[in-house]
């Protein structure tokens, strides 16, 4: 019934689809198993794609030649950039998607990639042949060959939902949970642990009360996430967010729920993000605070159904309810299914290579929640590149690793198997040391040759890239060229409250003051907008970013050199590391599960201190 | 074979020549080995870490000496490895035979520093630590061991880390600001990070301060003894450096310039240049302030007596010198020679609108103390004492320079009002700056800090 695949990916969210799409469009031939067909690219928690860090990786996802970039700008009923008022490296795209149009593009892109095959079907066991993962059996008892394995189980593996006292197995709300692998790779010498997650309960938007709510509306200008084609929303009328409050009262109602919380009776062993906290762990941990911030979010363009983005919980329904009707707005709300806390499998990352393939059963690759890790855009890129490597795997050709100076996705999967993670990981700017460096305008240029040269990104992405490059070349030699004289240029610089000049300057010196832009000026200095007319706009943002923040580029560019010298350094794979004796048991544990590539990998090991590097750079003859 | 470090290690550790005793120390796996195979008379290997046994040390059946030895167990000891300390009579032939001995029952020849060295690598010290004992061995007066003694116990990395600290807190901060701006967090006012910057700086400063001090205590003070002819230079070096031992330096003679005496007062190292031009007399006979020589010799001093005729010398004349060291920005000390003469009442009276003078009397060998005591607060400044963290180290130096320069970006760019990731990277780079001291390496403390402080999470 079935030929040997290439690459069988199952899951079908964010990374799946990701895994599949790319291993399928470098020439493997693909099979994507799904419990459910109909639940493709599905948003299990807010409708929303990118925010703060995300927003670059779903770029660098983009450059790479993943598709969320596309899917999120063809579905989108929302687009902010936000952070527009910090620094370059700090603007992140975000988007609120139709949730249903948003899992249908998905399915619509994969169905028109050539070499995706889809079947529906729980798989419960890895096919093992010569230490090699060979395929999956499935809960209807096909065995599938194939050369290698993707596992994008998501929160569905032993997954159990909890509602106050209430607890079922399941993946997620009203689908199964998935059984069987778990146990088999953990014979097979797999080490498992338990997260958890939560998400808020959705209300129908038709009763609420949006006048005691703060709008929050959509950017003018749609600039999306994709670097080829433009967003279906330009032109179109977005959608608003709200925003509300909870209030002391809210959170004595809640409080009266505690007792049966699975969280504080201790039926939930998993460990939760910090960063996305349930309502009652806000309210727990920081009892001092008057108030906690709600953003309402639609669910999409028709339907009445919104999200409350921050009010995540598992308190009992009637406990929620209860709270939810004395937020502002919300007084008379009905709701359409409470929120719920889900536990879930996951395997500690520090078992992966940089690949994405699991160390203990070569041909197999984990990516997304299996690897502890929380958010799409954290899935949708591991899915991406264990996509990728999962076809080089095939192919016999050396994996794609990208370093943390060249992606975020380089940061997030060195962090992942370099130190592993206690709780659900997500992206933070902050996480990454070259932050400047890895900016969602320049993914295209960081990535696309990458991609390219993988057989991802097609000629003409490439070319674009390329075309682009040229420009800003030439725009910077302009800037240096156009010169402004006082006169031309002083009334403006007056009407921004920015000095005047004394005697010409160039423009290049010009957009070096904080205050100016060149958008800015474009719009209203009419010697500036004549010579660079019919340019192209994002080569000419492009070119001011690279001039105005030139000097902190460089400073961190020479901070990744300083840094660089360990990086360098590669460890033999053959290094024994019984024998370096000084180092204490705990590092060479450490060391000896993860393995690190280089020793600035090793010096990223939580446990590892710069005293047992030194001593690895001894061993090493260095 | 095994590892580099699963061998021991043996060396003479007191130094070498002559002495009522000799320390061999012997550090690694087989140190209780190989002193049990030389101390017949005692079961070492398994007596207890932290004791002393008395006992004649033995190669083979020949008696080399009585010797004490000290036993330390890993990782209690200095090296975090077994460590044994054999006590030896100090003539050089028996500390090359127990040292002989040592490497026969199968310990090897220690390379310079490699005790300190594996204490380094074994976590036993940091960076900072390790470079104060190589400071503290070379030491040569109690200021400088006690400085490097106070780098040992962790003084300077004690007073980085603190620095570290706060400045992780401050970028928490400002990274808050940065990946949570879309959530409802509180953010500090910028008051408060200027406040807490502006203490950043000042530790910062005060520590580079410190190394000015700290390299007179490592490297010694150059003093300049200025004066016009008759002053009585001569007289006053003599005085400083009793006489006797002067004269040694004057038979030298082949590079007179170069020569220098040095004096020990209080802990700390005084060099006294060019002491052959003022033993002359002669061809180069110091006419005036003015005169090049007396300018070479002010530029190279870190500190200049001048040293005058109070009979001579009129308060106009003085002031006008004083005036003169002060625009070249030159550090002096007055001695005001021959108060004997006219009385030091009135020596006091005829210069009293010029604080500072030391009055004295070179020939008579009054109030030279009074003049070495200003001399050690000249350089003290009666602010630092040696208690405090002392920078001695040049790596050290060039690093917190370039953490001060971060500081200073950092408050030039909260003044610019440029945006938090750029702030943050200048806070990146100087956490990076202080890690190259320490040999800290700094990822996760932001965000843990940010979590453990915050409410954050839609």
């Amino acid at each position: 019934m079935f030929p040997e695949y290439d690459v069988i990916v199952v899951g079908a969210g964010h990374a799946g689809s990701e895994a599949a799409a790319a291993a399928a469009n470098m020439g493997s031939r693909v099979l994507l198993i799904t419990m459910n067909l109909q639940t493709i690219g599905q948003m299990s928690c807010n409708p929303a794609m990118g925010g703060i860090a995300k927003g670059q990786i779903v770029r660098e996802i983009d450059a790479l030649g993943g598709y969320s970039g596309i899917v999120t700008d063809e579905t989108m009923i929302q687009f902010r950039m936000l952070n527009r008022s910090k620094g370059p490296a700090m603007w992140s795209p975000r988007a609120q998607s139709d949730r249903m149009l948003f899992a249908q593009k998905w399915r619509e892109m994969l169905e028109q990639t050539s070499n995706v095959d889809f079947y529906q079907d729980m798989v419960r066991e890895l096919i093992v042949k010569d230490g090699r993962c060979r395929g999956v059996k499935t809960g209807l008892g096909h065995e599938i060959l194939s050369k290698a394995v993707v596992l994008t189980n998501g929160t569905f593996l032993n997954g159990i939902i909890h509602i106050g006292e209430k607890n079922f197995g399941g993946g997620r709300m009203a689908e199964k949970a998935a059984t069987g692998i778990t146990e088999q790779l953990v014979s097979l010498g797999f080490e498992s642990d338990r997260l958890k997650t939560g998400t808020p309960p959705r209300i129908d938007g038709r009763s609420l009360d949006y006048s005691k709510m703060e709008e929050q509306p959509g950017d003018e200008e749609v600039t999306g996430f994709s670097y080829i084609g433009k967003p279906a929303l330009a032109g179109k009328k977005q959608r608003s967010c709200w925003i509300t409050y909870t209030d002391r009262s809210v959170h004595d109602t809640l409080k009266t729920g505690f007792e049966k919380s699975p969280m504080f009776a201790g039926r939930i062993d998993g460990i939760g993000p910090r960063y996305c906290p349930s309502i009652e762990d806000k309210i727990n941990r920081f009892a001092e605070r008057e108030r906690h911030q709600l953003f309402i979010e639609p669910e999409g363009w028709n339907t009445i159904e919104i999200y409350v983005n921050g009010f995540s919980t598992s308190l009992p329904e009637d406990v929620q309810y209860k709270a939810l009707t004395q937020v502002p707005g919300f007084e008379n709300c009905r709701m359409f299914r409470p929120g719920y806390a889900i536990e879930y499998d996951y395997f500690p990352p520090t078992q992966l290579k940089y690949s994405l393939e699991t160390r203990q059963l070569s041909g197999l690759f984990f990516a997304g929640q299996i690897n502890g890790t929380t958010g799409y855009e954290e899935a949708a890129c591991q899915g991406l590149m264990a996509g990728i490597n999962a076809h080089q795997y095939v192919t016999e050709r050396d994996p794609l690793i990208l370093k943390r100076s060249e992606a975020y996705i380089g940061v997030l999967i060195d962090d992942l198997i370099s130190k592993g993670t206690q709780e659900p990981y997500r992206m933070f700017t902050s996480r990454a040391e070259f932050r400047t460096l890895l900016r969602q305008d320049n993914a295209d240029l960081r990535l696309t040759s990458v991609s390219h040269s993988l057989g991802l990104a097609s000629d003409e992405r490439m070319a674009k890239v390329s075309a682009k490059q040229g420009t800003v070349a030439r725009l910077k030699l302009l800037f240096n060229e156009i010169t402004l004289q006082p006169e031309e240029i002083n009334n403006y610089l007056d009407s921004k409250g920015s000095a005047p000049l004394q005697q010409k300057q160039k423009l290049s010196q010009l957009i070096l003051r904080p205050e100016i832009s060149i958008e800015d000026l474009l719009r209203n200095v009419d010697s500036i907008k004549v010579q660079l007319d019919g340019v192209d706009n994002e080569a000419i943002q492009q070119t001011e970013i690279q001039l105005k923040y030139q000097v902190y580029i460089d400073k961190e560019k020479e901070l990744v050199t300083r840094m660089s010298s360990l990086e360098d350094l590669e460890i033999p794979g053959s290094f024994d590391y019984s024998k370096v004796q000084a180092i204490s048991n705990e590092a060479r544990e450490k060391l000896f599960t993860i393995k690190p590539r280089t020793l600035g990998q090793a010096s990223r090991i939580s446990g590892i201190n710069p005293s047992d590097v030194q001593i690895l750079m001894v061993y090493m003859g260095r | 074979m095994k590892g580099a470090w699963t061998d021991t290690i043996a060396a003479v550790a007191t130094a070498p020549g002559i002495a009522a005793i000799a320390v061999i120390r012997l550090s690694g796996a087989r140190s209780f080995d190989i002193i049990n195979d030389l101390f017949p008379s005692k079961d070492l290997k398994n007596a207890a870490s932290h004791t002393l046994h008395v006992g004649i040390l033995k190669s083979g059946n020949v008696a080399i000496d009585e010797v004490v030895v000290s036993l330390y167990r890993g990782p209690k000891s200095y090296t975090g490895e077994d460590v044994v300390e054999i006590s030896c009579h100090g003539s050089p032939y028996v500390q090359e035979q127990v040292l002989q001995a040592c490497i026969a029952a199968g310990a090897r020849h220690a390379k310079p520093g490699e005790f300190t060295q594996r204490a380094y690598l074994n976590g036993k010290m940091d960076l900072t630590q390790a470079e104060a004992v190589a400071d503290l061995i070379a030491s040569n007066t109690e200021a400088s061991r006690k400085a490097a003694l106070n780098n040992i116990r962790g003084g300077f990395s004690g007073k980085l880390k603190e620095l570290r600290d706060r400045l992780i807190s401050f970028s928490a901060l400002i990274e808050l600001e940065l990946d949570f701006s879309q959530e409802d967090v509180e953010f500090a006012d910028r008051k408060q990070l200027y406040q807490l910057l502006d203490e950043t700086k000042r530790t910062t400063e005060a520590l580079l301060e410190s190394y000015k001090l700290g390299n007179v205590i490592k490297n010694g003070v150059q003093v300049a003894i200025i004066g016009k002819p008759n002053a009585g230079k001569s007289t006053l070096l003599n005085a400083l450096l009793n006489d006797n031992r002067a004269i040694v330096s004057e038979i030298a003679g082949t590079t007179r310039d170069t020569i220098e005496e040095v004096l020990n007062i209080d802990g700390i190292l005084f060099r006294l240049i060019d002491t052959a031009g003022i033993r002359e007399h002669t061809s180069d006979v110091i006419e005036s302030i003015g005169v090049q020589r007396s300018i070479e010799k002010m530029n190279q001093a870190d500190l200049v007596i001048y040293l005058f005729d109070v009979n001579e010398m009129t308060e106009e004349e003085l002031r006008g010198i004083t005036e003169d060291f002060k625009s070249r920005d030159i550090r002096y000390v007055l001695a005001g020679n021959k108060a004997d003469i006219i009385g030091e009442d009135n020596a006091l009276e005829k210069f009293g609108s010029i604080p500072g003078i030391i009055f004295l009397s070179a020939k008579n060998n009054d109030h030279i103390d009074k003049l070495k005591k200003g001399l050690t607060e000249s350089v003290l400044s009666g602010e630092v004492n040696t208690e405090d963290v002392i920078i001695t180290n040049s790596r050290h130096y060039s690093a917190l320079l370039q953490v001060r320069q971060s500081v200073i970006d950092i408050s030039a760019g909260l003044d610019a009002k440029i945006p938090g990731d750029l702030i943050a990277l200048d806070i990146r780079r100087c956490l990076h700056f202080l890690g190259e001291i320490t040999g800290e390496v700094t990822n996760d403390d932001v965000l843990d800090y940010v979590f453990s402080k915050f409410c954050i999470g839609k």
